[in-house]
């Protein structure tokens, strides 16, 4: 079973690295778009998982996200800083955010509906302060990454050719798995289900919660950060509704939540059917009727959450597999 | 510098708004107290309101007065239909869930919104005067808005504090069983709290749209403020959550002179995050 | 009055109770005894409608009452005061006696009854502006005995009155309850306190792992070798 699972999972990655250099005529470009969005967009799902699978679900993953593309944008854009550099500052910027929030919160046990509303509370801080600052990120109306011109390349992480970023999305997609299989595999996952289901109980049989929720809450930030980055640099431009705020929040929320949170694939699932419904929805209404896409959208989400609670690729792994695999989730 | 009496009037305007904020957190707090369930989606409700209102006086040519009564009653009839197909379904998931229920709401709510009567803002124009005392400057629409909220309050203090119903709404959402075996029905009080709650925010509808001009994402700028006084105040505690409401407000039409409108939003969610790890069970929370 | 007829009952794969008969007369006083876990609580549970029988027959006045939802058995006139008390702490003792009386038909004797519950237990009406949960154990008692009574019920279903409280407040709980029974209420009580209970009622069943091993005249069943020594400890 494992190893027909292997293989499968091997062929299935060849083909995604297939993808670029297949013919696909005239829609090619907008394809490698689309995977590309879903390449980024399951990286920052994934890492919305490692906190949201042990009970700490936040609702302000945009925050990270902003911080994240922002100041790798405005690094370059006004001090001309390589984005390899920069990203790793956003990162560590975005860290020292998480830390800061995570600190009191674990401290004082701030969970549940309180954890969710003060991340979102964050979200919504960091949205604002982004508008206001306007004289350097733009305001409301967002800010466009300074192309390198003749100085595109790696230096620059800027590329005419999309299919570059599509290996760039690929790689972090694959990275993001990675380090949600090592968590999964680890001693924090026990200590953090631990803690997910009994704080005081955890803490009495000697595990540091403060200690693994930050740990967690830092790495969650990180990545996010980086998906964050990447995306600002990929489109080229950031503004305060597609990468921060309540929004975009809920919508890593949803897809992930729609995959199913508590599976190594779940958020790539339930990010590929987001993009791919909203794509579909864009594309069949196109302008004519504005706004039905998003309603559509909206009632499947409501419609799922009622009747497949577990997610879509939560729940067919559970029929697959008569619950084997399954975590118990928290009541 | 900024001179003292515009300071002075800040302060005033943000009792003012602190009436109408207090509003649309009790209505939410009051679901949330009952039902244990955050409806995110409560403000789109009130933009909702905010349209019936507007479409009954241009549309209709009601007068304003009815129009609003014809919001609290639509406000209302939303509360049910939300409680019974999208809330009873889930009462019993994981709070994750029920957060994202409801949140597709608010997605499908404006969406919704822009389909039908797209992204212009609109308004109820009415003339009404700017009254002056003593150098400062009060819009008389917002000291009605004021005045009708305060009204609605205490009419839901009443209610909750005096008759039968409204008494069993309070000892619901502390036992369940034993509000059954007193002879009423838990289902039928958390309709009854979500025809409130939605009433609440048809009288909050009514009493902004004479103030602000209302567009399909109106949700997203009370919205969040709303979550964070009832957090503030302890969500389900309505006492606190009255309070919490005064306490924004006023950061925030005071910080709004003295920085810029976001920084005066910045500032009040900074104070709200530090205030949830200094007392996280809310300001007013019962120590121990 | 009330009539059981092999009822069986249970939680989820669990069963409490198996094919249980047992009666209760009008103007009667009856005690469901035996150990922990026998199924007593689960007994009075099915029958107030917390939960639905899975099989069997409960009768009440000629009404069949089973699988109805518990606001409906209790307008039928069946109050209960479940185990814990359940009172709402939240609320005052004067909210908490109001909550007593939701029923449409006790709403139009509030006063009277209040007056009655009142004058039953005085202590309640000094409280009665404080927090239901900041009494102590035995006012909190008086208060669900007296909360019950507000629905001017026909028959009183007590689970485990004695439970938490010290020893000398059982006795004033015992004492309170043949108050209440002088009253003409028709009473099933459950208890663990055996010697306590027998001299109360009038009739007792034994209740063994969720099945009736014995019944008759409280004083008979006190003569029982068998229960004097497994619960009356003589």
């Amino acid at each position: 079973m494992t190893s027909a699972f292997r293989v499968v999972g091997l062929l299935a990655l060849a083909a995604m690295a297939l993808v670029p250099v297949l013919p696909l005529g005239a829609a090619q470009e907008y394809i490698w778009h689309v995977i590309i969005q879903i390449f980024l967009w399951s990286f920052v799902g994934n890492a919305w998982s490692l906190m949201g699978r042990f009970g700490l679900v936040s609702l302000g993953h945009g925050a990270f996200l902003g911080v994240g593309a922002y100041a790798t944008v405005l690094l370059w854009n006004f001090f001309g800083m390589t984005p390899w550099l920069g990203v790793v500052l956003s990162v560590l910027l975005t860290v020292a955010l998480a830390l800061v929030i995570s600190y009191p919160c674990s401290r004082f046990r701030v969970v549940g509906h309180y954890f969710a509303l003060v991340t979102l509370a964050v979200g919504e801080v960091v949205r604002l302060w982004i508008v206001a600052e306007r004289d350097w990120t733009g305001g409301s109306l967002g800010v466009s990454l300074k192309t390198a011109g003749t100085a595109s390349g790696l230096w620059t992480l800027q590329f005419a050719d999309k299919r570059v970023f599509y290996y760039i999305g690929l790689a972090a997609w694959l990275f993001g798995l990675w380090v949600w299989w090592r968590v999964d595999r680890s001693m924090a996952r026990s200590a953090m289900e631990a803690i997910g289901e009994d704080e005081t109980a955890a803490a009495s049989v000697g595990i540091r919660v403060t200690r693994f929720k930050m740990g967690i809450t830092a790495l969650s930030a990180a990545l996010t950060a980086l998906g964050g980055a990447l995306l600002a640099l990929y489109l080229a431009y950031t503004n305060p509704d597609t990468l921060s705020g309540i929004g975009v929040s809920l919508r890593i929320v949803f897809a992930v939540v729609l995959g199913g949170m508590y599976s190594l694939l779940g958020p790539f699932v339930g990010t590929a059917l987001t993009i791919a419904l909203s794509e579909y929805l864009r594309i069949s209404f196109g302008i004519k009727l504005i706004g039905i896409a998003e309603t559509i959208y909206g009632l499947l989400l409501i419609i799922f959450i009622i009747f497949l609670p577990a997610g879509i690729y939560g729940s067919i792994r559970d029929a697959l597999f008569r619950r084997r695999w399954a975590r118990p989730q928290p009541s | 510098m900024i001179e003292p009496i515009f300071i002075l009037e800040a302060v005033v305007n943000g009792i003012l708004l602190g009436g109408v904020l207090a509003l649309l957190a009790l209505g939410l707090n009051l679901i949330f107290g009952v039902i244990d369930i955050v409806w995110i989606a409560y403000v789109d409700l009130v933009a909702l309101c905010m349209y019936a209102v507007y479409f009954l006086v241009t549309l209709y040519g009601w007068p304003l007065w009815l129009a609003g009564l014809g919001a609290i009653g639509v406000g209302a009839g939303l509360g049910v239909l939300v409680h019974l197909l999208i809330i009873t379904p889930i009462l019993s998931s994981p709070p994750i869930n029920q957060l994202l229920a409801t949140g597709g709401l608010l997605f499908f709510i404006q969406s919704v919104a822009t389909l039908l009567w797209s992204t212009d803002h609109r308004s109820v124009r009415v003339s009404l005067p700017t009254i002056e005392v003593g150098g400062i400057f009060i819009s008389f629409s917002r000291l009605i808005a004021f005045g009708l909220s305060v009204l609605a309050m205490i009419a839901l203090y009443l209610f909750l504090k005096r008759t039968y119903t409204g008494t069993a709404i309070r000892a619901v959402s502390q036992d369940r069983e034993a509000i059954a075996l007193m002879g009423a029905r838990p289902q039928r009080l958390y309709i009854v709290t979500s025809a409130v709650g939605g009433a609440m925010a048809g009288v909050a509808g009514a009493l902004l749209i004479i103030q602000y001009a209302v567009h399909p994402y109106f949700g997203g700028a009370f919205g969040p403020l709303t979550f964070m006084i009832c957090v503030l105040g302890g969500l389900g505690n309505m006492v606190g959550a009255f309070f919490a409401a005064f306490i924004m407000a006023q950061v925030i039409s005071v910080g709004g002179v003295l920085v810029s409108t976001e920084m005066g939003y910045v500032i009040a969610f900074v104070i709200f995050i530090v205030l949830m790890f200094v007392r996280p069970g809310g300001i007013f929370a019962r120590r121990g | 009055m009330l009539e059981l007829s092999r009822v069986t009952a249970g939680y989820g794969a669990f069963t409490a109770l198996w094919d249980v008969s047992l009666r209760v007369n009008q103007g009667e006083a009856v005690a469901v005894v035996g150990p922990n876990g026998a199924g007593k609580t689960t007994l009075l549970r099915a029958i107030s409608g917390l939960i639905a029988p899975r099989a069997g027959r409960v009768t009440f006045e000629g009404t069949e009452l089973a699988g109805h939802p518990a606001f409906d058995i209790v307008a039928h006139g069946i109050a209960h005061v479940p185990e814990g008390r359940r009172l709402f702490p939240q609320l005052t003792v004067a909210e908490n006696l109001k909550m007593g009386a939701f029923l449409p038909a006790a709403r139009a004797h509030f006063h009277d009854n209040l007056e009655r519950v009142y004058a039953l237990f005085p202590v309640l009406a000094e409280r009665s502006a404080q927090r239901a949960g900041s009494l102590s154990g035995g006012e909190q008692q008086m208060l669900a005995v007296g909360r019950a009574l507000m629905s001017r019920p026909k028959l009183i279903l007590f689970d485990e009155p004695s439970m938490g409280l010290a020893p000398v407040m059982v006795l004033r709980l015992f004492d309170l309850i043949r108050r209440v029974r002088a009253e003409g209420y028709t009473i099933l009580v459950v208890e663990q306190n055996v010697r306590q209970v027998l001299k109360l009622v009038d009739r007792a069943y034994l209740l063994e792992v969720g099945r009736i091993k014995m019944e008759g005249r409280a004083a008979d069943l006190a003569e029982q070798d068998f229960v004097r020594q497994a619960y009356v400890g003589l």
